[in-house]
């Protein structure tokens, strides 16, 4: 209060109006995060939480040692989780190359119609997780791979067709308009203009999405698509914790390794 | 460039290969790819009655989405979209406020070692796990609900937020910080002063980014029963409700593509 009195002004980082205006709005996060909470929780059987150190312990119990013997069955499930990913990513890639080329602005033949359905794909593909397409292909084309291949096709074309088209709106124009003054035809313009642009952003994120495939993929089984997940599902519903064990561990070196190829072949093509 | 005898210059181009030049390598590696390929294909099965039966449902579904049905299962659905939305937000925040402190540990540049070690472990344990296992376990401790979604999505929160931020805190401008501590601040005063004005709109991109795919992960998580609008529409599909799932499929994306547009918004009115 002394400084508003003082001679010399005080710098403040805020005027008061925006100070007020902070404060209001961290009160109001505050109250609907204690609104959500409440009815979040509302139903929640408290007993059930205070009982969770003593469930943990039980199951760490139950899961060590893992049933190592368990490892051989399943290399051909983890087998089909791998076809799963890279099938699905190539049939989705495939896919999204043309939708990107459509929701691009300066690729695509007609701004009013072709742009928004070619947006729209990509904004379904991507808000639909990959269990969900999963759970509603085997409902419609019967449990197996097959069904998780497609869901993890029509999962990828919203990432890589988001991130693909973004990449040709980011190619520079001048190498467009040199391929176009040569009279090249508009697919030459975009084969020679465009292509050689994007085509470390594509490996990029082919191989990225490659990589979050292969996650994905493992736990399509859960919902009946094939793959590791089904190995899950069926140890998690006897109860054979010490399965499980081997079956995450397994999971997870599987994560690890694709992780550093996918990292690896980036570094190599960006 | 003197002395190009226009009568041999090639009058044809072709594109150089963009990746392997080596002739061999490339021819080799596109053998192996198509090898596995057919390996993979053989090993896919279809039983063609059961696609031809599941065609039918297939168009069943379609209709469903033209014709949504909103109504028979309204109270399920009001049910689980709020339960959906109450976890989401919720677990956004639990997840950024854990998130901050363990991002600021797993910066190199700020903390010792062996604080980087034990932050950036508990990231790497985060981010490997998907979140339908992590469900998995959480219900199987804490029961059925959403209580066990919220903790899932804080959990998989930490991996994604704290991973980011500790990469924008190591990327920072040190001229800031070097003035900072030149003053003889002390190790909060030059987070406080020097990291955090640095990191903040992009700690607030990523928390919107964040609450996104919380709503979307919330979707799912319901599967294996941790609460939200999954169970719903795993129940839909179960019972061949086709009308029904269309109805929740089309709420999902209208708020994803709300959710979206909200955040990218926000997140333009901030850089």
């Amino acid at each position: 209060m002394k400084d508003s009195h003082s001679e010399t002004p005080v710098w403040h980082f805020r005027t008061s109006r925006q100070q007020w205006a902070l404060w209001v709005g961290w009160l109001a996060l505050v109250a609907l995060f204690i609104f959500c909470w409440t009815l979040m929780t509302s139903e929640t059987m408290w007993f059930f939480v205070l009982d969770a150190p003593a469930q943990a312990a039980d199951l760490g119990g139950r899961m060590w040692p893992p049933r190592w013997e368990y490892l051989p069955s399943l290399w051909e499930p983890m087998w089909d989780t791998i076809n799963i990913a890279t099938i699905g990513t190539v049939a989705g890639v495939l896919m999204a190359i043309p939708v990107a080329f459509l929701a691009a602005r300066n690729t695509t033949p007609s701004t009013k119609i072709l742009r928004p359905i070619a947006l729209f794909v990509i904004v379904t593909s991507r808000s639909i997780n990959a269990l969900i397409w999963a759970l509603l292909l085997v409902a419609i084309i019967g449990p197996g791979i097959l069904a998780g291949m497609v869901a993890i096709a029509l999962r990828s074309i919203g990432f890589v067709g988001k991130l693909l088209y973004e990449a040709i709106e980011e190619t520079d124009p001048l190498q467009v308009e040199a391929v176009a003054a040569t009279g090249a035809s508009r697919a030459q313009t975009i084969s020679y203009g465009i292509v050689p642009q994007i085509m470390p952003a594509f490996w990029g994120i082919s191989v990225f999405r490659w990589d979050i495939n292969i996650r994905e993929s493992t736990i399509l089984g859960l919902v009946g698509a094939g793959g590791i997940g089904l190995q899950l599902q069926g140890s998690l519903n006897t109860l054979a914790w010490g399965q499980v064990s081997v079956i995450l561990l397994l999971i997870l070196a599987t994560v690890v390794v694709s992780e550093s190829i996918s990292a690896k072949m980036r570094h190599a093509v960006i | 460039m003197a002395g190009i005898d226009t009568t041999t210059y090639p009058a044809t181009w072709r594109r150089p290969p963009q990746i392997i030049t080596d002739r061999r390598w490339r021819i080799g590696i596109q053998l192996a790819i198509l090898a596995y390929m057919v390996l993979a294909w053989n090993s896919v099965e279809v039983d063609w009655q059961r696609v031809v039966v599941g065609l039918e449902r297939g168009q069943q579904f379609a209709m469903g989405f033209l014709q949504p049905d909103f109504m028979s299962r309204g109270d399920a659905i009001v049910r689980g979209i709020i339960e959906s939305l109450t976890m989401t937000l919720t677990s956004t925040v639990v997840g950024i406020i854990l998130s901050v402190p363990i991002g600021i540990g797993a910066a190199r540049n700020l903390t010792p070692r062996y604080v980087y070690l034990v932050c950036r472990s508990i990231v790497a344990v985060s981010r490997s796990l998907q979140e339908i296992i992590i469900a998995i376990f959480l219900v199987a401790m804490f029961g059925f609900g959403p209580f066990a979604g919220f903790l899932t999505l804080s959990f998989a929160t930490i991996g994604f937020l704290a991973k980011l931020l500790a990469d924008d805190i190591e990327e920072i401008e040190p001229g800031q910080a070097d003035a900072i501590r030149a003053t003889g601040a002390s190790w909060f005063q030059l987070v406080n002063y020097a990291i955090q004005p640095q990191v903040m709109p992009r700690l607030i991109g990523l928390s919107m980014y964040r609450l996104d795919i919380n709503f979307r992960e919330s979707a799912v998580i319901g599967i294996v029963g941790a609460g939200g609008i999954g169970a719903t529409l795993n129940t839909a599909i179960d019972r061949y409700e086709y009308d029904s799932a269309g109805a929740i499929l089309l709420v999902i994306i209208a708020i994803v593509m709300a959710a979206e547009y909200a955040s990218g918004a926000i997140r333009g009115r901030l850089q």
